[in-house]
């Protein structure tokens, strides 16, 4: 197996939350944002992380980072404890925060990248083979005299992932990398990071609300509700557990009279007074069913639909979450304070 | 199902180098270039750097003026003449200058906080505080260091003092370790923001509060006051006993002559209080936001 570089046992953290009842009066309470995530990852997967709003992601993030200190559990982070030997870690890590910039605001990016070379402690020619590879893949060479303050989001967010990356870290932290982008960007960005994990040697871990970052990025996919892990697994898996299937559109010659054998496959709707079916795919491929459908009949048309991850992840947020603990979900607390965004 | 990966210039480039290249930049280098960055931020608005200056300079200017005026109505102080009082204040001065061009901006960590930027400093491997420090050091507070380094001159060619080794070498480090227990203040105060981030005037009671009580001899306040600032926080350990053990005066409040040398014993046993809190302060940081 291949080495592990992010392990947690048990993490949590809570947050003591006053309320004003009244003038005077206030009400504390404990907030639980992650209530026992374990979690194991391995050098250069692509990690998905992915919950609704408050949900404990960006917690659980900035554990792993070293910026909060876990209320209790275990965490180890390219073998080092995040908080205690948080200055050590973070030359192993790069950390993209989506809506807070890491770049200094006033100067122009080529001066930040600058700094950070010295900040991390890079030698110049390594310095410059990295940002020359960036400034090529990210396109950054029309706007890396421009003050941070002057550049678009897109384009701060293509400076941002360079600033994270000029030390070569182990691994990259994501945290909505493509939020606010518009198509052009996100795609470009996450190309860039499809490219990036593609090697792997770089360990990434993503949240994220577009599942499409998910799909085109990530293999495995946690999913956070209420500060727990509730699914752990591939897409597929995903998929499999809340029986969303591939579905094959058929639109035929003569009407459906269902007399046909169906290799893995089951009619879902019938529509068009019988001229159009939908089947699901349980097992079997798209192929099989077309070439059954074939033998009894003259089609006119096919197509294919994927399942839609969006759905899949709504109904497994809209499922009560598992609530053993007294403390309250971090999610109905979530007006409190300035969590979420 | 996650699409296949493409194979591009990345494979290549962003493999694990087995050896670096190449001469790593030093450990300290990151600092100095954090602070040369900034420095070079605050000259590009020269006209507004002047008009700092120069603010800077009428408010030091104030505080000595107030202590000046107090002897026109009585020749002695709290058992202090004049120019034995310029000493004490000349002294407060340059400890608070330095202090305040150092970490005077560790205020700004609330702006960190409210704004996430805090995560960022965390998330690189740099002391904290010295982050804060490098990057947010008012240069223009360098005209204060003067006025007080001028006051002190001026003090020096008005009393009467027996110079000998020890009083010279007191008279160097003095400021140095004032500023030192000035800083602690200021870093302690800080960490409120962990808990409260919007806590500036509590702090400021405390420091700038330190700044006017030191600059005149702890004799002129009252019982519990007196004790609270001067011993309660060590501020007496700035100007008051140092300007005593130069002066070869005794402590008109009793104390035994040892307390007069002990400033900077005080001052670095409150860098490690404040140290402590600090780090307490971190580990309950909360960050804001997602």
């Amino acid at each position: 197996m291949s080495e592990t570089v992010i392990q947690t046992a048990d993490l949590r953290k809570e947050f003591t939350v006053s309320t004003r009842v009244g003038l005077l009066r206030r009400i504390r309470r404990t907030v639980a944002a992650v209530a026992g995530v374990d979690l194991t990852v391995a050098r250069g997967e692509m990690l998905g992380y992915i919950g609704p709003n408050g949900a404990g992601k960006s917690t659980t993030l900035k554990m792993l980072t070293g910026v909060l200190t876990p209320s209790s559990g275990e965490v180890t982070v390219c073998g080092l404890r995040p908080v205690a030997q948080r200055t050590k870690l973070a030359g192993h890590i790069g950390v993209v925060f989506g809506q807070r910039s890491q770049l200094w605001w006033d100067l122009p990016l080529a001066e930040s990248f600058r700094l950070l070379r010295y900040i991390y402690q890079v030698p110049a020619a390594d310095h410059a083979t990295r940002l020359a590879e960036c400034r090529q893949m990210l396109d950054l060479d029309e706007f890396l005299d421009t003050p941070v303050r002057q550049l678009s989001l897109g384009q701060r967010m293509r400076g941002e992932i360079t600033a994270a990356l000029l030390h070569r870290p182990e691994i990259l932290f994501l945290d909505e990398p493509t939020i606010g982008l518009d198509v052009i960007s996100k795609q470009a960005v996450r190309a860039f990071l499809a490219d990036l994990g593609s090697s792997g040697d770089t360990t990434m871990v993503l949240t994220t609300h577009d599942l499409a970052d998910i799909e085109k990025l990530c293999r495995r996919l946690v999913v956070i509700d209420h500060g727990r892990v509730v699914h752990d697994g591939t897409l597929s898996e995903l998929h499999a557990r809340y029986d969303s299937r591939r579905r094959v559109v058929v639109d035929l010659d003569t009407p459906w009279t269902g007399r046909v054998e169906l290799p893995g496959a089951a009619v879902e709707a019938v529509e068009a007074d019988g001229y159009r079916v939908t089947f699901g795919l349980s097992g079997g491929t798209a192929g099989e069913l077309v070439a059954a459908l074939a033998r009894h009949g003259a089609l006119r048309d096919v197509s294919i639909m994927e399942p839609d991850i969006e759905d899949v992840v709504a109904r497994l947020y809209a499922e009560p979450a598992p609530r053993t603990s007294p403390i309250e979900p971090a999610s109905q607390a979530q007006s409190y304070w300035p969590a979420s965004k | 199902m996650a699409e296949p990966l493409p194979a591009g210039p990345a494979r290549r480039v962003w493999r694990r180098a087995t050896t670096q290249t190449g001469r790593r930049p030093g450990a300290l280098a990151g600092y100095r270039q954090l602070l040369a960055a900034q420095v070079r931020g605050q000259l590009q608005y020269r006209a507004s750097f002047a008009m700092d200056l120069f603010g800077n300079l009428l408010l030091t200017l104030m505080d000595v003026a107030a202590v000046v005026v107090l002897f026109r109505v009585t020749p002695v102080l709290g058992g202090f003449n004049l120019p034995q009082a310029l000493l004490i204040s000349g002294l407060a001065n340059l400890s608070f200058s330095l202090c305040d061009l150092g970490v005077g901006n560790i205020d700004t960590m609330r702006r960190y906080i409210r704004t996430g930027r805090f995560d960022a400093v965390l998330t690189r491997p740099l002391s904290v505080l010295l982050q804060l420090v490098c990057g947010d050091l008012a240069l223009r507070r360098l005209g204060r260091v003067v006025q007080g380094v001028v006051i002190l001159v001026i003090a020096l060619n008005l009393v009467h003092v027996h110079w000998t080794p020890a009083r010279a070498l007191l008279l160097v480090v003095a400021p140095l370790f004032g500023a030192v227990l000035f800083g602690s203040v200021f870093v302690a105060g800080s960490t409120v923001a962990f808990w409260f981030i919007e806590s500036g005037e509590f702090t400021n009671a405390f420091t700038y509060g330190g700044r006017d009580f030191t600059t005149y001899p702890v004799t002129v306040y009252a019982n519990w006051f007196r004790n609270a600032f001067a011993y309660g926080l060590g501020f007496a350990f700035v100007a008051y006993y140092p300007a005593l053990a130069i002066l070869g005066k005794p402590d008109p409040l009793g104390g035994p002559r040892l307390l007069s040398w002990s400033s900077p014993v005080v001052a670095l046993a409150a860098a490690g209080v404040a140290a402590l809190i600090w780090r307490t302060g971190i580990r309950h940081y909360q960050s804001t936001g997602s």
